[in-house]
């Protein structure tokens, strides 16, 4: 039991917590009687005027010329690839932008990474790819960007290629998404046809090109060397890093591969300015974010919201609360099948954001809400994703191709109690030792969800076992052997 | 000592006919996972030709297009798809034409078609009909679990076969990134969201329609009414759009006038 060997024992806490409220006492005292405290902003309630996404719930058509009458793209574009690159990343960077595939990286920062010193000296074309593999269970944002503002994309595609001197963009689409596809395709003929892209884009003497690259199925292309792999028509097995994509990346050029939500705020982001951006959400997490909430909740809905709003309030207002109500909610996952489950205690006062999530142990990842409330078995929910990264892990390293059946077998053991108490630790203990030594996130992918079921949910595995002793009657040998296993001769081993 | 030897005397007497405990089906499983090698069939082996059509090989030089002349091979993801838009299926002459026009080696290319899903290397039915179980779809709307069984009830088949008469193919998939809409359905190309396990019923009464008197197919979409993915009981923001106005939504601070006044 590695949580509770590490908590220290009351009585130790009784006297530390008297110590310090003495301290406190002593330091605190001052002779004013009003504190003076910062003002408690509250984020969230971001108006229309405010968002980026304004065709979401598919107002008009996404043609081109609708969306410049009613989404201004295309609007300056001009002007704005004339800026030049140090110009956009400055600005990426003061808009404090962090990238929305799941990571939260600065983008600014990833995206001066490809101009790096005497970047102009090399011969190689250079590559912006965006990736558009949206399969992680939770999320579907980019595909309401693709087939509602796929505009909004392309021009994104012109000004951040222009920000790292790309000659061309590669949007890689997951291949189940074929309507999404050929409304971007659509979008792309029309913007070559109006002179946006293509030779002499938008008349700057800047040369740039947008292709569509579709998958076929497969979650692992979604992390960017395996992207990478699967363009270049091969497998999409990872690649170790070093070397990053920003040297040696798609077709062995520099390339950087970036969410779709990313690159679609930044035409917007340049044309308001950084300060408008950025004078949303908390310090280090600013800017508005596509939320996804789905599962138990009344009215589940994709909606763009300021970031670090209230978890509550984002499921409230947007999506009709949660079924039953607030006091009826078991559990979130708050950012896609990968991020760790939080418990109601924790949603109750939970904002939106990447650190605040973090303070968690849990993630915003994708901002892919998964609403639970009390009738949801979570065992099996997460027993779910298990089966998920199993099938989707793609076999090239071992600890996340074992690894995913193992925990897979072992969380449908857990769903119907079918288990041995140590054997929580034993998942946990497998979890933490695949976590890191993968070449890919999908290793922690696999691992968090578990690790997040068992820190919170551990009494929820524990009666289920002890409810299956009782019904079976006795201990199930570790692997799920009845007690009876051994008269039957079906043990291999004397220690099971 | 004794007490080791137990358990393996106890071995020793049991019965001869020992159950197996392996799954048996009689009709081969069709999982989006399945077998990873190739064996020659009558209708699917390296013999039979295939030769993408004219229009099809118009395609093919644009699809070529987009990569660098001597990264060709990165076509072969949309070529096979091409080819099985064209023969229905990714049998093994398709892999192996596509490795010809591509100058590949042909297991380049069997690898490519046995890693990504997508292929069928097996022929399918005229309907595809992919469902999602994942988490978000099991937990959404009626959940996913309703969804199949109420295709289960109207095809009188599981996951992963083919019905008689070879109008439905069915399988359980992984996520499709539909979540809010939950749950959904892919058949061939669309996505039919927001399902309850009447709705898919009749969905599928409909297809099979469509498949016998070449009725149209239902439209693609959310079956519950709403468009896309808004708050089913009514919009709770971007009620209405106005038209954009650079004096409202441009920056102030003329930073892009800078350069730019050519």
């Amino acid at each position: 039991m590695i949580s509770r060997a590490a908590a220290p024992s009351t009585s130790t806490l009784a006297s530390l917590s008297s110590r310090s409220l003495r301290a406190q006492g002593a330091a605190a005292r001052s002779f004013a009687t009003v504190q003076e405290a910062p003002p408690v902003k509250h984020y969230g309630g971001l108006r229309d005027q405010d968002r980026i996404f304004t065709n979401l719930y598919g107002h008009h058509s996404p043609d081109l010329k609708s969306s410049m009458k009613y989404g201004g793209d295309w609007h300056r574009t001009k002007d704005i690839v004339l800026k030049g690159d140090d110009w956009l990343i400055s600005e990426i960077k003061a808009s404090g932008l962090r990238g929305r595939g799941g990571a939260g990286f600065p983008s600014g920062l990833k995206y001066s990474f490809m101009n790096t010193k005497d970047w102009d000296k090399d011969p190689r074309p250079r590559y912006l790819v965006v990736n558009a593999d949206e399969g992680e269970p939770g999320t579907c944002k980019d595909r309401e960007i693709m087939r509602k503002d796929p505009h909004k994309l392309i021009e994104g595609c012109l000004v951040v290629g222009r920000s790292m001197n790309a000659n061309a963009a590669y949007i890689y689409i997951r291949g189940e998404f074929y309507e999404e596809a050929t409304v971007l395709q659509q979008a792309i003929n029309e913007a070559y046809a109006a002179g946006y892209i293509g030779k002499n884009a938008c008349g700057t003497g800047y040369d740039f090109d947008v292709y569509i690259h579709r998958g076929m199925g497969a979650y692992i292309c979604g992390e960017e060397t395996s992207l990478i792999e699967s363009i270049e028509g091969k497998a999409g097995k990872p690649r170790l890093k070093p070397p990053f994509p920003a040297a040696v990346g798609l077709f062995g050029c520099p390339s950087t591969v970036t969410n779709v939500e990313t690159v679609a705020v930044v035409p917007t982001i340049v044309r308001r300015g950084a300060s408008w951006f950025s004078s949303f959400g908390r310090e280090r997490n600013a800017g508005t974010k596509l939320f996804c909430i789905s599962g138990h909740v009344n009215n589940p809905a994709t909606v763009e919201e300021e970031m670090s709003i209230s978890l509550r309030d984002l499921i409230e207002k947007h999506c009709g609360g949660v079924r039953g109500g607030w006091d009826n909610l078991l559990a979130v996952i708050p950012g896609g099948s990968s991020t760790p489950v939080i418990p109601k205690s924790v949603a109750d006062n939970q904002l939106m954001d990447f650190d605040a999530l973090k303070d968690s142990q849990s993630g915003l990842g994708t901002a892919a809400v998964i609403v639970m409330d009390k009738s949801t078995d979570i065992v099996r929910a997460i027993s779910r994703l298990s089966t998920f990264y199993k099938h989707e892990s793609c076999g090239q390293c071992t600890p996340c191709r074992e690894g995913s059946k193992w925990t897979m077998q072992m969380m449908q053991r857990m769903e119907t109690g079918n288990a041995r108490e140590r054997e929580i630790d034993m998942l946990q203990e497998l979890t933490k030792q695949v976590e890191g030594h993968t070449i890919c996130a999908l290793g922690e992918a696999f691992a968090w969800p578990i690790q997040g079921l068992i820190r919170h949910f551990r009494p929820e595995l524990e009666a289920r076992i002890r409810q299956y002793e009782k019904e079976i009657g006795g201990a199930p040998f570790a692997g799920g052997w009845k007690p009876s296993s051994r008269a039957e001769g079906k043990l291999i081993s004397p220690g099971m | 000592m004794a007490s080791k030897l137990l358990p393996r005397a106890s071995r020793l007497l049991r019965p001869i006919s020992t159950p197996q405990y392996r799954s048996f089906s009689a009709a081969p499983q069709r999982l989006s996972d399945s077998l990873m090698v190739h064996r020659n069939k009558p209708d699917n082996n390296p013999t039979l030709p295939f030769k993408f059509t004219e229009q099809n090989l118009k395609v093919v030089d644009e699809i070529l297009k987009r990569y660098p002349p001597q990264y060709k091979k990165g076509a072969v993801m949309p070529l096979l798809d091409l080819g099985q838009r064209q023969h229905g299926y990714t049998s093994i002459s398709v892999m192996n034409e596509v490795a010809r026009m591509l100058e590949m080696p042909p297991m380049r290319v069997y690898e490519v078609a046995t890693f990504y899903t997508m292929y069928n290397r097996e022929p399918v039915g005229k309907y595809f009909v992919q469902i999602c179980t994942t988490t978000p779809c099991q937990l959404g709307g009626c959940g996913s679990d309703a969804i199949v069984k109420a295709i289960n009830e109207h095809l009188g088949i599981t996951p992963g076969h083919t019905t008689e008469d070879g109008i439905f193919t069915y399988i359980e998939v992984e996520c499709l990134g539909a979540c809010v809409n939950a749950p959904m359905v892919q058949i061939n190309d669309d996505y039919y969201e927001d399902l309850t396990p009447e709705s898919i019923k009749t969905l599928l009464t409909a297809l099979k329609e469509s498949a016998t008197t070449g009725a149209p197919a239902p439209t693609p979409g959310p079956l519950s009414g709403r468009s896309t993915c808004e708050n089913s009981a009514g919009l709770t923001n971007l009620r209405e759009v106005p038209e954009w106005s650079p004096e409202l939504l441009m920056r102030k601070d003329g930073a892009l006038d800078g350069e730019a006044k050519q």
